[in-house]
């Protein structure tokens, strides 16, 4: 029967139905960061066990780690105290530690790629619901809790219900100024910030066919910001080509025999769906949030909603409770809205190419007077190449900072943080309250070009109209 | 190891309205700066309770008729966002036993099932009427009974729904699967070594 890739990888790593229905599922790779694994190993230790396979789990620290300090011990106590208890434990343990010496470390879903880690085909967990990015690569891979993470060191399996799959077909090409995150927006705007519960997103179509592997990333990252566990797409030519050569890929021995398998394992030409979503690329705008969920997002060109326009009680509230938060009137234009600080960065947008392209625009342009503007690498080998191209001296000419690589502003685990009602231009993922450090700082979801032209105008902007589009 | 079977949670609620309730709102990032899940109860929903400098503000936790409250009432999209176990551990430490919601994302679900925390879902039409019911009268006993997937508070009868395997695994006290993954070592390692590129990484 035919199957699709969800289908092909889920049976491969099948161990066996447990008594309540759930599936005992096998992980392939497991990623570990300081937040949410200290308590696994403590409950593995109150249990006496041991990491089955230690050589199948991967470490590194990104949420709290300053961007601007290097050096431990870090400032903040409890800070230095988490990276500690990681450092103790996979010592105890034997796993793989990207840490800060090794100029390896970043974010989590940068450094799996960069290293080869990632790989078609294979199940990948991590404490951290982003984990959906490395579905890029024709993984499936999700977000798990602490308890969970606790069962992928006991016993490398965890137990779960099995997903439907919808496939989101996004056909044609992008108009210019738009980009892999503005679809990410678009569909999260049009599916609703629920609507994937229960699904596994398959993208596909000739957009994502025509996308790199770090525009791949950037839509299946934000899957989870649209209600579904994981997001995939078929790997390609173009997913061998990005694996070849990196420290955890096959080997060259290896390679014929595993790209053989990789390709065996995408979607049938004839397979089914549980429902399938058909989008026009050129349909997509320049995509900005307004609210406090992601899913409360519109084109560059859009106007606040009216609460009183909406018929159902709770979209009301949620959209009234959006707008006071944000500070927003219904009917006024998102463009022009004013800024204070602009983030580029974070697992969605903290790239190689998220900084070329955005540096392509910046040169010769200065952030706005009274703006603060950073910029954070995913890690640091992004870091390193974007240094030995000059795109750090282009952001610090153009007055962004250039900080070290981790998570940083999208979360606020570390000293990068919003102040009072602040409001942050940001490429990162989430708009909820608080999100960015400060209990009533305000965020606006958008690409990291468009950062770059809220930064140098002051507000939110149209990147094509800032940076004269036609003239690049 | 012998877990508590889930089969009723009787307990007073509280209602705290609106839909993608995120698990950063529950359990804001800067409470998770710690190695262990300890002391999270008192961050719960920190940043909508308290003002900057630490004061109360209006919020239904904060509400003395409601301090009693083991069964939280919520909308669409409960626990949506990051996948952060300390939400639930928050919940859970706080004094809650079970969630009633229109929906909820499902890591959160997962997570709160592997606490032998039921998370059960209601027709948005229920949820109102017995938010209703609740601030009318907030010593109303509320029963889930996870079973026979009802819940009955005062003069209310509903059912909800509770996906076929949590409900298994919470009434049967195998909400922990831990000891259940462990039973099947062998086919694990077999399959591992079929898999091929565990061994080869």
């Amino acid at each position: 029967m035919a199957k699709n890739l969800f289908q092909k990888v889920w049976d491969a790593h099948a161990v066996r139905v447990l008594a309540n229905g759930q599936t005992q599922l096998l992980i392939g790779t497991h990623l570990i960061h300081e937040v949410t694994s200290p308590q696994a190993f403590g409950m593995l230790r109150d249990l006496g066990m041991k990491v089955k396979y230690p050589e199948r789990t991967f470490a590194t620290v990104d949420h709290i780690v300053p961007t601007d300090q290097r050096e431990q011990p870090f400032s903040d106590p409890l800070a230095d105290a988490m990276i500690k208890e990681l450092a103790k434990n996979v010592e105890e343990f034997g796993i793989t530690y990207f840490d800060l010496s090794t100029g390896k470390q970043g974010i989590v879903h940068v450094v799996g790629p960069e290293q080869g880690i990632t790989q078609p085909g294979t199940t990948i967990a991590c404490g951290d619901s982003h984990t959906a990015t490395h579905g890029a690569f024709g993984a499936i891979a999700f977000g798990i809790g602490t308890t969970q993470v606790r069962d992928v060191l006991a016993t490398q399996t965890i137990a779960l219900g099995k997903l439907r799959v919808r496939r989101i077909n996004v056909e044609g090409s992008l108009r210019p100024g738009v980009y892999a995150k503005d679809v990410a927006l678009h569909i999260i705007a049009l599916l609703g910030a629920k609507g994937g519960i229960g699904y596994a997103y398959e993208y596909g179509g000739s957009l994502f066919e025509s996308f790199s592997m770090e525009e791949r990333m950037t839509v299946c990252n934000m899957a989870i910001e649209g209600g579904a566990r994981c997001g995939y797409v078929n790997p390609d030519q173009k997913t061998f080509d990005y694996l070849k050569g990196r420290p955890h890929a096959p080997s060259d021995d290896d390679w014929s025999s595993a790209v053989d398998k990789w390709k065996s394992i995408t979607s049938d030409p004839d397979c089914e769906y549980d429902d399938i979503v058909n989008i026009m690329a050129e349909d997509i705008a320049p995509t900005v949030t307004w609210g406090v969920s992601p899913d409360q997002g519109f084109s560059i060109e859009g106007k606040i909603p009216d609460p009183m326009e909406e018929t159902d009680e709770n979209e009301r509230l949620s959209i009234q409770e959006a707008i006071n938060y944000m500070k927003l009137e219904p009917g006024q234009p998102i463009k022009g809205t004013k800024i204070d600080v602009a983030f580029l960065g974070s697992c969605t947008n903290g790239r190689l190419s998220d900084f070329r392209e955005v540096a392509k625009y910046l040169k010769g342009h200065k952030v706005f007077p009274g703006v603060k503007a950073i910029a954070v690498p995913g890690s640091q080998i992004v870091d390193a190449i974007a240094q030995q191209e000059g795109l750090d001296k282009i952001f610090s000419d153009a007055g962004f900072e250039w900080r070290a690589a981790g998570c940083s502003m999208c979360l606020a685990m570390n000293p990068d943080k919003l102040v009072g009602e602040q409001l942050c231009a940001s490429s990162s993922n989430r708009n909820f309250k608080g999100r960015q450090g400060s209990p009533t700082g305000r965020t606006i979801l958008m690409s990291p070009v468009m950062v770059a032209a809220a930064a140098v105008s002051g507000k939110v902007s149209d990147a094509r109209e800032v940076f004269q589009f036609e003239a690049v | 190891m012998s877990l508590e079977k889930v089969r009723k949670i009787n307990g007073r609620s509280v209602y705290v309205p609106g839909n993608d309730i995120d698990t950063d709102r529950i359990i804001p990032a800067r409470f998770m700066k710690c190695v262990t899940f300890d002391g999270l109860g008192e961050y719960l929903f920190y940043d909508v309770r308290k003002d900057s400098d630490g004061n109360d503000k209006d919020h239904p936790l904060n509400e003395t008729r409601f301090s009693d409250a083991s069964v939280l009432i919520s909308n669409a999209n409960f626990g949506c966002g990051s996948s952060r176990e300390h939400a639930p551990q928050a919940l859970y430490r706080y004094g809650f036993r079970a969630v009633i919601a229109e929906s909820f994302a499902e890591i959160f679900f997962g997570n709160c099932c592997a606490l032998g925390m039921p998370c059960v879902a209601a027709t948005q039409e229920s949820v109102k009427s017995l938010a209703e019911l609740i601030n009318e009268v907030p010593e109303t006993e509320v029963s889930i009974d996870v079973i026979n997937s009802t819940v009955r508070a005062g003069d209310l009868n509903f059912s909800v729904d509770i996906p076929t395997g949590a409900k298994e695994a919470l009434t049967n006290g195998r909400w922990d699967p831990i000891a259940e993954l462990q039973e099947a070592k062998e086919s694990i390692d077999h399959l591992v070594t079929d898999l091929g590129y565990l061994k080869r990484g």
